[in-house]
């Protein structure tokens, strides 16, 4: 069977094609956010989840616990995180000298020379975004969980998370940990502080709550929440 | 126009998507240069002061017989960033010449370098702990040299570049016909 190619002979003609169809509204329709592909919404099952035809990546989970798990972990993550630049990271101990670092103690210690602006991307990558990512969840979705409207600015809030998402590098701080302490190992003894597995389980909830969030979820509820 | 749920900007294609994706690139090729032949590390103990490049870390950690981690360094810190540039280079360059070949591997390719790009810090972390934790008066101090800052830099406007990318970009020539 021939396939159809656009070609700019018969483009006109599959717009107008388009056109003459009748699509759905736009609410109902979803965007596959890695490939585009264009899918109808249906109503899922509770507990059910849907995928892209084309790539496979989940579209649509339907749990009606998601968001307050969102929340919850996101809630979780901050208070590791004040555990994690307070409390001693690593502990160094060679020929009688000790030196004790949190992370805070950490960005503090540079201020001259070429620590300063290695400091300031350190605190912003590993610290900052991270922080103000996991707030603005919270800001945007906790009113939702507690039965409120949403606040003002909670959509500039959420769609705030999703595009810091690069920039917040905590868990390749943790494998440039790794590095630095086989670099160490031979020169002296070092020990793990509680703001290390603080630091650890902080990275792993990131991770899961970034796997289990479902973009589309949110932006329904935010949606459904604000329009009454 | 703008997105009616999130409020973004809605646009059709970024026009001047390319002339951003070739100003981050040299950007960040500019600056890759010094950080390979500055050295990253300043260490001083009691007896000597040394200063190391990113490529003898690798070389040292070679040396301690940690493969595995002289690995992670060196994919992380050369062959990706290299890579990049080659790859960003090459999907800018065949979106110039109106390609229409190699669609979807050109878009993985795409997906590849924005997930990998930001694994590239890692050595810039490791600079920051090694200098924040060896600070033992006298007998060592570790402190970042000018390389870490221009890796660093260099990693970040690559991130740019590729984020300024619009891959949509690569979808605009027609596909070939194919008899088949």
């Amino acid at each position: 069977m021939p396939r159809v190619h656009l070609t700019s002979r018969n483009r006109t003609a599959v717009q107008t094609l388009l056109e003459s169809m009748s699509l759905p509204p736009l609410d109902d329709l979803i965007a596959c956010p890695h490939c585009d592909t264009l899918h109808i919404e249906r109503a899922l099952p509770e507990g059910g989840s849907a995928r892209c035809v084309r790539c496979g990546i989940v579209l649509v989970t339907r749990r009606s616990d998601a968001l307050v798990q969102m929340v919850s972990l996101a809630c979780a993550a901050v208070i590791l995180m004040m555990a994690a630049i307070s409390f001693p990271f690593l502990d160094i101990n060679a020929a009688g000298f000790t030196n004790e670092t949190s992370v805070l103690s950490a960005i503090m210690a540079f201020s001259s020379g070429n620590g300063v602006p290695v400091a300031i991307a350190v605190a912003l990558f590993i610290i900052v975004l991270p922080l103000t990512r996991l707030l603005a969840l919270i800001y945007a979705v906790g009113p939702l969980v507690l039965g409120h409207k949403p606040r003002p600015g909670a959509r500039i809030a959420f769609a705030m998370t999703e595009q810091l998402r690069p920039w917040a590098m905590a868990e390749i701080f943790m494998v440039g940990v790794a590095v630095a302490l086989v670099k160490i190992t031979g020169m002296a003894q070092v020990t793990i502080g509680p703001a290390f597995w603080a630091f650890v389980t902080l990275v792993i909830i990131t991770i899961f709550n970034d796997r289990i969030m479902s973009r589309y979820t949110v932006w329904k509820a935010l949606d459904l929440t604000s329009r009454d | 126009m703008r997105c009616k749920r999130c409020h973004g900007p809605i646009r059709s294609r970024d026009t001047e998507s390319l002339q951003k994706v070739w100003a981050w690139l040299v950007a960040g090729i500019i600056a890759f240069i010094p950080a390979n032949i500055y050295p990253m590390l300043l260490t001083s103990t009691l007896f000597d002061r040394s200063e190391q490049t990113i490529i003898g870390g690798v070389i040292e950690l070679v040396h301690y017989g940690s493969y595995g981690i002289a690995a992670i360094v060196f994919i992380a810190s050369i062959m990706i960033p290299v890579g990049k540039f080659i790859a960003i280079a090459y999907l800018a360059w065949a979106v110039q010449h109106r390609s229409s070949r190699n669609q979807h591997q050109r878009h993985k390719l795409y997906d590849v370098v924005e997930f990998i790009g930001r694994w590239s810090m890692i050595d810039v972390f490791v600079v920051a702990i090694l200098s924040a934790l060896v600070q033992l008066n006298a007998v060592a101090t570790i402190n970042p040299g000018i390389a870490a800052l221009s890796f660093g830099l260099s990693v970040i406007f690559t991130m740019l570049s590729a984020l300024a990318f619009d891959p949509r970009l690569i979808w605009d020539e027609e596909e070939p016909v194919r008899h088949d």
